[in-house]
């Protein structure tokens, strides 16, 4: 990614980004404090199509929102290092071998140390289903565990 | 004791600019050819001849030309002029040429004589930075990629007026060609020394000028601009040359201040000096030169899309930025009248003012509606090479490096 940096005599800077998917955005940083937000045309990148006036007040807001985005992602990585846990979506396939099964007949927790936490049904959300719970073709579940336990659980849905 | 004729006719004529004015906002042009045509309406030969105010409208029109060029170098900072002159001296050169010779032919083959020449290819040559400032904001150009060369190819012709300024007052002092390289030479000499005290001390000037008082800054400021222009003027360096070094030395805070004080000044005192050149121009004056204003407002429209086209290329931009930055430099106005007011203050050739007016005029007026229908044109050109415009969103396809982040972030979930 790079950053484009122009002068505008007697208006301020001009600053433009390509992003990775090819368009262009601008800001323009008049000395009044003004910050204008640009649009770059797709087909003819020489030209603006939108160009939002912003107050210093208004500029600083929407980079507090777009910066803290980042934050928050760049929190979510950490802790996901910190704890060593994966969390993992596994598809009960037609052809698994619990198609049918309850959930206590895999033994996953005592093979792989990883825990079945959820199942997606339907599009509804199933959470600590209990022993007892038969799994159906179609369904998704989600375990959590070590890197190693989450393969394993899937390598056991699909093949046994 | 002033005569209350006096206070009604300039009652009258403010009233009446301040109608004008409410006028060129409804359409959104510029007003500065409304201002030219109240001038000539009330001036000798016209409809409604004011002679009493005619004193103080002189003096008002002198302050307005020192206030115009003030703000102007205002606008800039020393640095960016320096930094200018270094990338754009190429691009600025070929402006120069273009757009002063047709003006140096017409007044070469009128047989006007050298002076009135040098006075005329200043009147075609420059662009009003005033109506293109405004033509950009209006129409959203300011993000676009060939404004930062618009805005330089202007910076650059403010340096050569504040060059040629002094050379031509000092030739239409009829002091010849030594007495122009004199001038030159101390104009170039007061130059550099500004622009060194600006560069280098700049703090001084500003801690001398600056006050936590709008008022008492209001009175330095414009006492300070109207002194250095008067000391310009007598050593024949031109009022409105000190006006406009003032201006460069003062940047920073201090330069947004002052200029937001002094545009209320500026604005009464400019459209004082554009009626006061209209006061001083017969309309009668005007349909025998209509043909050449018209031949060379034609001419004016095609050198400055010529230097648009160079500056915006240079600056690798394509046709439709390169055909927008040549109409954005079409519009003339307030320097070219400045310059013409000028020559004719001192008796230079009695059609040179009819001509700049009648010239000035077409511009002002041609020039932001050429620059509103540049684009629907440049459009044409480009859906004739066949292209579909759907919604402007991001669609296409990621690159392989981000599909494979957003992959994993989907299967780790939350």
């Amino acid at each position: 990614m790079d950053v484009e940096r122009t002068a505008l005599p007697g208006i301020g800077l001009q600053h433009i980004m390509t992003t990775a998917r090819g368009r262009q955005l601008g800001v323009i940083s008049h000395r009044t404090g003004r910050r204008d937000l640009v649009v770059y045309d797709k087909e003819d990148p020489d030209s603006s199509i939108v160009t939002v006036a912003l107050s210093a007040d208004e500029a600083s807001a929407i980079a507090e929102l777009l910066g803290t985005g980042r934050v928050v992602e760049h929190l979510a990585e950490l802790h996901r290092q910190v704890e060593g846990l994966v969390t993992q979506k596994i598809p009960i396939t037609p052809g698994s071998p619990y198609d049918g099964h309850a959930l206590a007949e895999t033994r996953c927790r005592t093979r792989t140390g990883a825990s079945i936490v959820a199942v997606v049904r339907e599009g509804q959300v199933i959470a600590s289903p209990r022993p007892d719970f038969v799994f159906n073709a179609g369904d998704v579940v989600v375990a959590v565990g070590t890197g190693e336990g989450t393969v394993a659980v899937t390598q056991i849905l699909s093949n046994g | 004791m002033h005569s209350a004729v006096q206070l009604i006719e300039l009652g009258a004529i403010i009233l009446a600019l301040g109608l004008l004015g409410a006028v060129s906002v409804r359409f959104s042009i510029s007003p500065i050819p409304l201002y030219l045509i109240a001038g000539l309406a009330f001036g000798s030969g016209g409809i409604l001849p004011l002679t009493d105010s005619e004193e103080f409208v002189s003096i008002g029109a002198e302050v307005g030309v020192i206030l115009l060029l003030f703000t102007l170098g205002l606008e800039y900072t020393a640095p960016e002029l320096v930094g200018t002159l270094r990338t754009s001296a190429p691009v600025g050169l070929a402006d120069l040429v273009l757009n002063a010779a047709p003006g140096v032919a017409v007044a070469l083959i009128l047989g006007w004589g050298p002076v009135a020449a040098v006075a005329m290819g200043g009147i075609t040559y420059v662009t009003s930075s005033g109506i293109t400032a405004k033509v950009i904001g209006d129409l959203g150009w300011l993000g676009n990629k060939e404004t930062p060369a618009i805005l330089s190819i202007l910076v650059f012709e403010d340096l050569v007026m504040a060059a040629y300024l002094p050379i031509l007052t000092a030739l239409l002092a009829g002091a010849g060609l030594l007495g122009g390289a004199a001038a030159l030479g101390i104009a170039a000499a007061t130059i550099t020394v500004i622009l060194f005290i600006a560069l280098r001390h700049g703090t001084l000037v500003e801690r001398f000028v600056s006050s936590p008082s709008e008022e008492v800054l209001l009175l330095k400021v414009l006492g300070l601009t109207l002194l250095v222009a008067g000391i310009a003027q007598q050593l024949q360096v031109s009022a409105a040359v000190g006006a406009f070094l003032v201006g460069i030395a003062l940047s920073g805070p201090l330069a947004h201040t002052a200029q937001k004080l002094l545009a209320p000044l500026r604005d009464l005192f400019a459209a004082v000096f554009f009626v006061f050149f209209g006061l001083h121009t017969d309309p009668a004056d005007l349909p025998p030169v209509l043909g050449i204003a018209a031949l060379l407002a034609v001419t004016g429209v095609i050198t400055k899309m010529g230097s648009g086209w160079i500056a915006a290329r240079r600056a690798g931009v394509a046709t439709t930025g390169r055909l927008r930055a040549g109409a954005a430099l079409v519009p003339r106005g307030e320097f070219n009248i400045v310059i013409a007011g000028l020559a004719v203050s001192a008796g230079i050739s009695a059609s040179l003012g009819p001509l700049a007016a009648a010239y000035v005029l077409m511009l002002a007026v041609t020039g932001p509606v050429l620059a509103r229908g540049i684009v629907p044109l440049a459009e044409r050109l480009r859906l004739k090479r066949a292209r579909h415009r759907g919604p402007q969103t991001d669609d296409a396809p990621l690159p392989a490096t981000l599909t494979d982040n957003t992959a994993q972030d989907a299967t780790t979930g939350p």
